[in-house]
């Protein structure tokens, strides 16, 4: 098959390319959202890594960044409605 | 090994909606459609990816253990990912940001109008009974 390498490198052209939008995005909220592709992409790319190294402890690191990605990804949007 | 080859076909498959996703991120016109088009597909790339990587484990490891961690993690992005997506999207509208001049469909304005309407003809017709 096509092998692991190439698998990690298009994942990182994708991160790039969200990283794009986050320096060009108009508004704020462009910025916010290209942040929130970017960190479910590097959760996929943690688990990739937890294979490539062959290391089961990386998945425990990728469980604990979806949750802090996800908790200020709520604290963001909560502070641009208005409510903190 | 069988579980290999189904392995990497998931990953494959998350690795190709990863990046229609970000490519999509950078194609669409206003932070709506952006949205649409980014968060689905990045859900969608997300599970193939790290249930391939549970089964790809099987073979290339040697270990059944990965499969319950990864199942834990891909449940997770699938019931967070959807609720993060509606909570941005929803500040961006109500802090005001215009739609595409292309967009002709706007429910959520539609709806905020007639919940107006109907507590003015309640006010209305309270004010009638008394």
């Amino acid at each position: 098959m096509i092998g692991i390498n190439i698998y990690l490198a298009v994942i990182a052209i994708a991160t790039l390319l969200s990283m794009y939008r986050v320096f060009r995005g108009p508004t704020t909220v462009d910025r916010l959202v290209a942040v929130d592709i970017m960190t479910t992409i590097t959760t996929g790319l943690m688990v990739l890594f937890a294979l490539y190294y062959k290391r089961a402890i990386f998945l425990d690191v990728a469980l604990v960044y979806a949750v802090l990605a996800f908790l200020g990804v709520i604290a963001f949007a909560r502070y641009l409605e208005g409510g903190i | 090994m069988i579980s290999e080859i189904i392995g990497e076909f998931l990953v494959l498959f998350g690795t190709i909606f990863y990046f229609l996703s970000s490519l999509g991120l950078i194609r669409m016109p206003d932070v709506y459609n952006r949205m649409q088009t980014a968060t689905k597909s990045a859900t969608l790339g997300s599970l193939g990816v790290i249930i391939g990587v549970g089964i790809w484990a099987i073979g290339h490891v040697g270990s059944y253990a990965w499969l319950p961690k990864t199942f834990v993690i891909a449940v997770f992005l699938l019931l967070t990912n959807p609720i993060s997506a509606h909570a941005l999207i929803r500040a961006a509208y109500k802090s005001g940001i215009p739609l595409w001049e292309g967009s002709i469909v706007d429910k959520y304005r539609e709806y905020l109008e007639k919940e107006e309407g109907k507590e003015e003809v309640s006010d209305e017709t309270k004010e009638g009974e008394q």
